[in-house]
């Protein structure tokens, strides 16, 4: 074996070593590595009245409703994702994609009543880019209803029947 | 020397290219059509994202922030990718060119993993209404900038520059755990940043409109990238020789005084 050879294995040794240490610790603080937590784990072991956290969920199609307290704007809804859903109110300004059917991120803490009370409202974004008149196309021809969940693959996008609904919308 | 070959693809020995005199000659021809098309590429993508592609169906204009956001963060990684193999081959065949060139990517990955960061901020702000928010991703492109911070501080720290070497090449090789992390944070955990539009495994969820120039932009930050680690590291080879020369002189005056 020669020199090089041999601080070769030293090396790779110590990238298996490190990586499984790594690979170990990730996945022992994996629930604290998540950003945010998901109603349905609020259902089933919720979090003690009053500690801090973040709630994260899609906004439930027709539950946003605006309010307004002590003269400042603010907004009542619902976040779920799927399985279960809190109902959340929150004074403050919302982000300009905040909108129902919409990732969102509260932070803040359950109230005695089971309802989350927000400190903070982010607007959370899919991976999805596509200009105005694709996304317009696609909802106008059924493919896609925003309220209602991702839009479909982009390999559809192209396909012949929106481009005839792409046309017939002008 | 038959063992100088072992670990190099098979018949092609890359030796050849750690030799530093061929490095400069062959780096002399390549640096100026690097640099002319890394400008031009460049210019190109931003010019299509910024001025010319359309705007997103519920982003708006802001989404043209990801044609510096993504490249940059794209070659955040890839600048690492590079640092880890330089310090691999400086750790293992004790390459001379692969320390110098370790501790000439530092600086410029630094640099475009800054810019990663600062242009994601400056989008989060608008878009999900946080500047910064510790998400497993943002934490994990934060420790990079940190592993590069720690990197060129380290290959400078000690008077005897090849432990200076050494060390920075361990410390790189130590943080290629975290390259993965920041891949798959988006998979793994949940986080406020989204998944990957542009994957290996299916069609990009980006419509070509905004995808073509995101390409041309990516593809002019590399060459931009390659353009300045290469000038770099000419100019620290013909530093080493020019110090190597003035030794050379000084010790020949002593004796012929």
């Amino acid at each position: 074996m020669t020199r090089k050879r041999r601080r070769l294995m030293v090396v790779l040794a110590c990238a298996v070593g490190l990586g499984s240490a790594a690979a170990l610790t990730l996945s022992a603080f994996s629930s604290t590595l998540q950003l945010f937590v998901a109603p349905s784990k609020i259902a089933t072991e919720a979090p003690r009245g009053g500690r801090v956290f973040r709630l994260g969920g899609l906004v439930e199609t027709g539950s946003l409703q605006r309010i307004i307290q002590n003269g400042s704007p603010g907004a009542s809804f619902r976040v779920t994702d799927g399985g279960a859903s809190v109902s959340v109110s929150y004074i403050g300004i919302l982000p300009d994609l905040f909108r129902e059917g919409q990732g969102v991120v509260a932070l803040g803490s359950l109230q005695p009543d089971g309802s989350f009370a927000a400190q903070e409202v982010l607007a959370k974004h899919d991976e999805t880019y596509m200009p105005p008149d694709v996304a317009d196309a696609l909802k106008k021809s059924g493919r896609w209803k925003p309220g209602q969940g991702a839009p479909p693959a982009s390999a559809l996008w192209d396909a012949p029947d929106w481009n005839q609904a792409k046309q017939a919308g002008g | 020397m038959s063992n100088t070959n072992t670990f190099g693809p098979a018949g092609l020995n890359l030796h050849r290219f750690a030799n530093p005199g061929r490095f400069l000659r062959l780096s002399g021809a390549v640096l100026p059509w690097l640099a002319v098309s890394g400008v031009v590429i460049t210019a190109i993508g931003l010019g299509w994202g910024l001025f010319l592609a359309p705007a997103d169906w519920q982003q708006g204009d802001a989404v043209r922030i990801m044609y510096v956001h993504v490249p940059a963060a794209w070659l955040a990684s890839l600048g690492y990718v590079m640092l880890a193999c330089a310090s691999l081959a400086s750790l293992v065949w004790r390459h001379p060119l692969a320390d110098l060139a370790a501790a000439e990517i530092g600086p410029v990955g630094a640099g475009i993993t800054a810019i990663c960061l600062a242009t994601g901020s400056l989008w989060g702000k608008p878009m999900w209404g946080a500047w910064w928010v510790w998400d497993a991703r943002m934490t994990s492109v934060l420790v990079l900038f940190f592993l590069y911070l720690g990197h060129i501080a380290l290959v400078r720290a000690f008077d005897d520059q090849q432990r200076g070497y050494r060390a920075a090449a361990i410390l790189a090789l130590v943080g290629v755990v975290n390259l993965p992390i920041i891949k798959f944070s988006v998979e793994w955990w949940n986080t406020l940043h989204q998944p990957a539009s542009i994957t290996l495994s299916g069609a990009p969820s980006m419509a070509p409109a905004l995808l073509w120039p995101l390409l041309v932009s990516a593809i002019g930050f590399n060459l931009g990238f390659a353009a300045v680690v290469v000038a770099r590291l000419r100019a620290a080879v013909m530093e080493r020789r020019i110090r190597a020369l003035l030794l050379a002189r000084a010790r020949n005056d002593l004796q012929n005084a």
